[in-house]
Formats: structure tokens, sequence, C-alpha cells
């Protein structure tokens, strides 16, 4: 029997905001217990919820991101239930009218696109987060109340593979248009997965079976895994696969049942009587369709139409955006594209990380790097003048031209002034040159080393190789 | 004493020197010494801090300073926080609970130079009608200490009638405010919901919730109303409507003014002379030149329904926030749950948990479509009925309850009579009106009788100018309570 998964992903991820959903604590990750906290966010009587306007724009932004519909009209609603790190023992979420909904996501996957429908994006609260103790528990609220992006997929994956590469879009997608960092250790993403599985062919959806705790995109693909070939097990032997919640054990690589569709929650919905709809005028979506970048994917493809990069140069300049976005700034509309692809690509990133400097902190200007191509280009200097240049340019900030002058860097290919480094450089080693006469052509290279080291790599190799056998010759 | 005066009286007599703020905060803090005892209208006071405040508000004045209320001693219901001091709601559930924010109607009292002093006793987080549902005990009617002073906020109105404050803040989500001032013989206003900002009154039903003023007469409420009102971006509910100047409209004058007498609110029980006091009292309006007319609010039947099943499922959400983990009063147990169900079982009274329970029931899946959602049609369609008559009409008169003042006791055990004393004041809320209550009798044993008028969304200023002209066409607002 022949069977096929189906899989829909839940993934929660915190907008990058300077403050917190309904007040003004900062979003902030790592600072002392319940230091970012106030009577809002600790659910203090009285206190009511403010939506953060930054939060509602990301949520939008995210909608035009992922291709989604922002319906001029989104509501909150209460969802009730009780828990130490959930402050109002409801959470506000968004049930029925979410701020975005109807989108896809787009990936390269088995040699084409994938392509995965999205549901719905919408906005709600996170929690905060336990801590258990020998004897007691305790609970910081710095994270009670962060906004948090629900991203809902219809069931379009297939594969545990595909899965992955979905999130893998999803997190550069979300890190491209600036809404989140996407850290995982940070818990800023977090994935339920929902998998069913069924023969080949079937038009109707086995029990879906929800797992929850991995922590890592990796561990979402060996959950899914798993769980596909557990359920194809249970088929098997002929057992009956329910509708419930399994929590996946990382280091056991297993999942467990945690709840059946029995015993699940009545959240008892029902819309927050705190807070107004959101109704975005057109006005205020312009706006943020102003703020909409392009993804990666579209990006790739422009750099390797547009610039003629390799795929893989593409690719390096995807991944690292601000990279990416520092090459098109600096290479305009210049002659080289590709070069200058090259130079940012190899000698900047590496700088970069050297030195741990970052883009904006660059001391030359964003003509440097084509100008020192340009330089290479006319035959002004040779390519590893151009390191020497370019390591002095990154230090100095100064413009190669200025370098080249200074230091009197140019190349030299007046055969006269070359002339008397060849003389020498034969003089010097009798041996070498009659190994040349001997017919030993590779002796050649060595004389010629001898001249660029005399001229302090200044000389031009072309010339100097033309000149030396004549001389030799002579 | 200057402890007995209104607002208005009190700010002259400070101006020309007669008294000082601290006389005044001293008078009403020794009222308090000799009556409370038993009309337990206080759940707690900081003397000490009252006369501070007073001594800063008699030397701001000194200085030449100004305020609506500088020097004026104003008591809050213990729903509304006050920094640095208990808040309690009248529940043991939050046991020794510090505000540490000023919720913002105490921050505009103070800007105006009040004395922010005391805590006044309610039902329960407001859950009642009688003041009974109190942990503090409940509060007594000043005009006969056997009878209850209404509720919620029948604290607010016991120290206003009985000269224990100078006027009180109370909190109104089906008449909490309106019907005890009725009960009290005091001046109730309940604004426009979205009018004055609920940020730091600990909710009860948020939809329905509204701060307003408890005062000696009209021109006090236009007066409180003035520093309250507002929008404030800490409250998404509340409304960017320009805050009128509600004084400068008491012209006295109803010439013209239309006002609706409901067909549906001759209901079965209403006291007989609760309805010849209200008769009177439009009959006097008429006679100075209002036009009144008999209108129809056709689902007027259901209000009673609709509003409990709206106002209990929000305040079962609103009230799941108190369980031990964060603040208040707790129970230990062996897991979340069970410390949960303790402090909870302990901390809250029947009335809290019996509504906690409708309101639940009422959201839980499978019920949802038949109660609440169904609720919410009807209240639309209540809504519907006043802004349709208020087409016709300028405001809607009506008694603020149906019988004056029950006895202690007699109806904590039927809560769905308990209900039935809401039966005119609900509707307000659920169409997020405006409303008030001022005295327009007494019964024959001597209670308090109440004449309601309701004006349409921000309608405050044909609502207070009508209050004001019957008010001021009768001499009911000088009759104080015998309590010596």
């Amino acid at each position: 029997m022949e069977y096929e998964a189906v899989i829909g992903l839940e993934t929660h991820v915190q907008l990058k905001t300077h403050t917190k959903m309904w007040c003004g604590c900062a979003n902030e990750y790592g600072s002392e217990p319940n230091t970012n906290v106030c009577p809002v966010c600790l659910g203090l009587p009285g206190a009511l919820p403010v939506p953060n306007a930054e939060a509602l724009r990301k949520t939008a932004l995210t909608g035009f991101l992922l291709n989604c519909d922002v319906p001029s009209y989104a509501k909150w609603d209460r969802k009730n239930y009780f828990y130490p790190d959930n402050p109002k023992n409801y959470q506000l979420t968004q049930l029925d009218f979410p701020s975005t909904v109807s989108g896809c996501v787009e990936f390269e996957f088995g040699g084409g696109v994938g392509k995965v429908r999205v549901n719905r994006a919408h906005l709600e609260e996170d929690v905060g987060k336990s801590f258990h103790f020998s004897d007691f528990s305790g609970v910081d609220f710095n994270r009670a109340g962060v906004p948090l992006l629900e991203i809902v997929t219809e069931p379009d994956i297939s594969s545990p593979d595909m899965a992955y590469e979905y999130l893998n879009a999803l997190k550069s997608i979300l890190e491209y248009g600036g809404v989140s960092d996407c850290d995982m250790e940070k818990g800023q993403v977090r994935c339920d997965v929902n998998i069913s599985v069924r023969q080949k062919g079937d038009t109707e959806l086995g029990e879906k079976v929800e797992i929850k705790n991995m922590n890592s995109f990796s561990g979402v693909r060996r959950a899914a895994r798993y769980e596909i070939s557990r359920q194809m097990e249970v088929i098997e032997s002929g057992g009956e696969l329910v509708q419930e919640t399994r929590r996946w054990d990382d280091d056991a690589g297993i999942t467990d049942g945690m709840r059946t569709k029995e015993d699940a929650h009545d959240y008892r919905y029902f819309p927050d009587p705190d807070l107004m709809p959101h109704r975005p005028s057109e006005e205020w979506l312009a706006a943020v369709r102003e703020e909409v970048v392009e993804l990666p994917l579209a990006r790739k493809r422009r750099f390797m139409t547009s610039f003629q990069l390799p795929e893989s140069g593409a690719e390096v300049l995807v991944a690292d955006a601000r990279l990416g976005d520092y090459f098109e700034e600096v290479s305009g509309e210049g002659k080289n594209p590709k070069l200058v692809a090259n130079w940012v690509i190899n000698n900047l990133r590496a700088k970069l990380v050297e030195t741990g400097i970052s883009i904006a902190d660059l001391k030359f200007s964003s003509t440097a790097i084509p100008e020192l191509v340009g330089l290479v280009e006319e035959g002004q200097i040779s390519s590893s003048i151009a390191q020497e240049i370019f390591a002095d340019m990154f230090e100095t900030g100064k413009d190669p031209k200025v370098i080249v002058e200074e230091k009197g860097l140019s190349q030299m290919s007046d055969s006269g002034d070359l002339e008397a480094f060849c003389r020498d450089a034969i003089e010097a080693n009798p041996g070498p040159v009659d190994d040349f006469r001997k017919g030993k052509e590779t002796a050649l290279n060595f004389l010629k080393g001898q001249v660029m080291k005399a001229s302090r790599g200044k000389a031009n190799p072309q010339v100097v190789g033309d000149l030396l056998v004549k001389i030799l010759n002579g | 004493m200057p402890n007995s005066l209104t607002i208005h009286r009190l700010i002259e007599r400070l101006n020309s020197g007669d008294v000082t703020s601290r006389q005044a905060t001293e008078a009403c803090l020794n009222r308090i010494q000799s009556i409370d005892r038993e009309l337990n209208a206080f759940i707690g006071f900081d003397s000490e801090e009252a006369l501070t405040q007073a001594d800063v508000a008699d030397k701001t004045r000194a200085n030449g300073g100004e305020g609506a209320l500088l020097g004026v001693p104003i008591a809050i219901k213990d729903a509304i926080a006050v920094k640095d001091h208990p808040l309690n709601c009248a529940s043991k559930i939050l046991g020794d609970f510090v505000s540490p924010y000023d919720a913002t109607v105490i921050r505009k009292l103070r800007n105006a130079g009040a004395i922010v002093f005391g805590r006044v006793n309610m039902d329960e987080f407001a859950m009642g009608s009688s003041t009974e549902n109190s942990s503090h005990g409940p509060s007594r009617n000043p005009w006969n200490i056997k009878h209850i002073p209404g509720g919620s906020s029948g604290g607010s109105a016991v120290a206003v009638a009985a000269d224990e404050c100078v006027a009180s803040l109370g909190s109104d989500t089906g008449g909490s405010i309106r019907q005890p001032a009725a009960l009290c013989g005091c001046v109730g206003l309940k604004p426009t919901y979205g009018r004055v900002s609920r940020y730091g009154l600990v909710a009860f039903a948020s939809s329905l919730d509204q701060i307003g003023p408890l005062t000696k007469d009209v021109r006090d409420s236009a007066t409180m109303l003035q520093v309250i009102a507002g929008v404030d971006d800490r409250d998404s509910t509340s409304v960017s409507e320009a805050v009128p100047d509600y004084s400068s409209n008491l012209t006295g004058d109803v010439k013209g003014l239309r006002i609706g007498l409901p067909r549906e609110y001759q209901v079965d029980g209403l006291d007989s002379e609760v309805k010849d006091s209200v008769n009177s009292a439009v009959e006097c309006l008429a006679e100075r030149g209002a036009e009144i007319i008999e209108i129809s609010l056709p689902h007027t039947e259901y209000a009673i329904a609709t509003y409990y099943i709206i106002a209990t499922a929000e305040a079962s959400a609103n009230l799941a926030r108190f369980e031990g983990v964060r603040y208040g009063a707790r129970v230990n147990g062996s897991d979340p749950q069970e410390m949960n169900s303790k402090t909870r079982g302990i901390g809250f009274g029947e009335e809290v948990k019996r509504r906690i329970i409708l309101g639940t029931y009422v959201l839980s899946s499978g019920y949802y479509d038949a109660y609440y959602l169904r609720a919410q049609k009807v209240r639309t369609l209540i809504r519907e009925d006043y802004l349709k008559a208020f087409e016709e009409v300028d405001l809607i008169a009506s008694p603020t309850t149906p019988t004056p003042a029950f006895k202690i006791g007699e109806k904590v055990d039927d809560p769905l009579q308990m209900y039935l004393s809401d039966i005119f004041t609900i509707s307000c809320n659920l169409a997020g009106l405006c409303g008030i209550s001022i005295p327009c009798g007494f019964s024959k044993h001597g209670l308090p009788i109440g004449l309601q008028l309701q004006g349409r969304p921000f309608g405050e200023p044909d609502l207070l100018r009508c209050a004001h002209t019957y008010e001021q066409a009768t001499d009911w607002r000088n009759k104080k309570p015998k309590l010596d």
C-alpha cells in the first residue's frame, strides 16, 4: 500500500517592535526577569490594553509579503484558559476576523518551485515564561504581551523536507521584511505541525494529529518523519488513528500523546470589549505597501539575470540581505557588476567577519569598490596590489586612487623603467637564465617573480615577461 | 458644617477664606468617625494622608492656585485604582493588594485639586444592587438603617447623602450609580459609554462599565463630569468627542425640550408612590415648557435577560485574572489548577461565583450562539429602539427604581427579585446612553425616590440642564437624613 502525508504548519513568530503589543514596555529579550513589566502586561486590576500601531503595521506588511489580503475589518477576541504564565488568564487573539488572510509562500524545492498557501496570519500576544525550581515555580512576564504573529498554512505540504524548506523560506521572508528576527534560540519562532496520513489517491483527509514542542526547523522535520511512519504503522497493523495532540520528545526522537479531542480545551472565545476593531484605511494600507521589500527568491533571480551573477554568488547576496543591499548600492550603474560582486562576496565579507565591523560602519565610500575594480580593469594596478589597496581603504577609508598616488603603487608598464629590473634579475640569476636558454620555459616564471619582487609588485607582469624574453633572446 | 456643603458652595467658601480645605476634610473625617460605624460606607481611609493633601490644597490656594475641585474631599469606590492605596472591590480575593498606579479619573481629580480620600463600600466586584454582597459587610441607608442603600455603588451614595464627603465616584454597569443615588436621595450620573476613561476601573463588564459622580446637586454633577470626561490614550474605548462646558449649560430653561415616557415602563411591581412622584416630576417639567411625548421601546422586556448574559460573559473573563499567581490572596495547592480553584473558591463571594458560572456557561461551545450571540443581537435591537425614540424626543423620563429601598436581607435569597430592581436602569448601559438620577420625593416611610432621565449618546448637556431645572424647581435636595 502506498501512503501520502498531508501536513499543515502553525508558526508563531514574535514581531520585531520597540514595545509590547498593548503597553509601552520594551519588547526586549534577555532582561532581568520581570523588569519589562507594567500594570497592563501583568494583568493588574483595572489596566486596559491599547494596540501597538507598529505591530499593526508590521502585521499588514507581513500579509503583503506573504501575498495575503489585508481585510478592511479585523477584530480581537479573548481566548480563555487558566495558566500561571497567562497574566489575564485569557489571551487576546484574532479568531474569525484576522488581520491578514489567503496568501501563499513560494520557495525553491525539489528542483522547482514549491508553493504553500497561507490560510491566515493573525496577531496575538505572547505569554510569560515559567521556571521551575526545586520547591517552587516562578514566572517571568517580560515576554507577556510581546506581539506574536500566528501564520497558519493550508494542508499543502506533502513531506517533512518540504515543511523544512517552507520554514526556511518563511524565516528569510520575515527577516527580509524586517518584521521579525526569527531567532529560534530566543524563542522568536515556534512551530506546531498538523499531520495526517492517507492512502495515495484518497481525497478525504485522515485523522489530524497536532505535534507540539519542536524547537528547531530540523526538529520539525524529524518529528514529521517520525510521526508519518508512526501513523503508517498504526494503519498497517489494523489500528485506528484518533484526532489528538502529541508532544515531540527530541532526545528520544518520538512523539507522545498529550490529549485527545475529548479533553480538548473549550476556549470560550468571544470578542474583546476593551479593544475597538481595527479598520485599516486605504491610505494606511498604501503607506504599509510602500514598505514591502523584494522577497529573497525574486531577488536571487534578479541578481542572476540583471547582473549575470552565478547562482552561488546570488545566493550569498540574498542570504545576507544587508550585504546584498550594499552590493546593489555600490554596483549601481557600474560597468562590472560581476567583478564588484566578487569583491563584495569574497574580500569585503571576509573583512567584515574578521573585524566584526558592520556595513553601516564602513569607512570607505560606496564608490571605492567600483573604483578599485576599474583600476584593475584599466591595467593601472595588478590584482595583488588591489588586495593591498583594499586592506588600506578598509582601514583608513581613503579612496583607492589616493592610496595608489600616496604609496606610488601605480603599475609599471613602461619598458624603459622595467628594463633595469629585468637586467638586474638576469645578472643575479645565471642558473635560471641558463635553464631558460636550454629551453626550460618555467625558468622564465622564476625570473618574472624576481622582477615583480624587486618592483614591489608594481610591474605589469605581461610587459615584464615580454621584456625578459626580448633581452634573453637578444 | 463644610462637609454638608455642595462642591460649588464649598469652593465659594474656600475662596472667600471662610473655611480651609483642612477644616472641610476634618469635618468629613469627624462625620465618618461619628456615624460610619452605623452606616458602613467606608472600607478604609487614611486621615493623615487626606489632611496632607488638604494642606497642600490650602497652600496652593493661598499662592493663587486654582482648580475646579481645589480642596474638595472626594470619596472613591473601592473599584477604582488609587496609587499606593489598597484596591479590593469589596472582595477577599484581592487580599493585601495595593495599587501601584492611579486610574485616569484619579489623575484628573488630582489635577483639578481634589482631596482623593477614602475607599467606599460596594457590592463585591460591582455585582449587586444593595451593597449586601460586600466582604466588608453591608452599607446602610442613611434614611433608615434597616434598609439597603442600593448598589453596587452603595458606599458612594451613602457617603454623599450622609455628608461623609462632599462628592464621590462610583461606577455604573447596569444602574450601579443611579440606583443607589435614587435610594439614598442624591444625584447620580452615568455618563455616555466612552465619555470617561475606564483605565483603572476594575472591570466587571467592560462594554457596559462607566465611571460617574455621585453628588449633592446637579451643578456638582456637571462640575465632576467636566473634570473626569475626555478621551484617554490608555482606554481604546474612550471617545474623542469634544467635552462641552456642562456648567454653563445649566440655564434653568427646558422650554421646547421633548421628554419621552416609555409605554413599556408601566411594569407590574412598580410602586404607586414611586409612580406618583415621577408623574409629578414630569408635570413639573411640563409646566416649565417641556413637551411630554409617549414613546415606545419595544424590546424593553428583554433587557434584563440580555444584560445578565452579556455582563456575566464579560465578567467571567475579566475576573479570571484573580487567582493569586501575581497578586492578592492565595491558597496554595499541589498544582496550579488546585491553587486556582482553592483561591477562587475561598476568595469570591456567592454572587460573584454565580455570575462567573453563568458567564462561563453562556460562552461555552455549543451554547454561544443561543445565548451570547443572540444577546448581542437583542442588544443591538434595544439600542436601535432608543436611537429611534431619540429622533422624536430629547430625553426619556422614568423612575430610577421600581420601589424605594427594600430592607436589608429582604432579597438576598432571591437573586432574580434583586435583578429586577435594575429594570429601569439596565437598558441605558446596553444602549451606551447617558443617564442621571435625581431626588423627586419620599415615600410615606421617609425613603427617597429617584427620577431617572436618559439622554442620547453624548447628550449630557440636555440631561444636566433638564435635571437642574427640575431640581431648582423643587427642594428635595435640601432634605437631609437625621442621623445624630
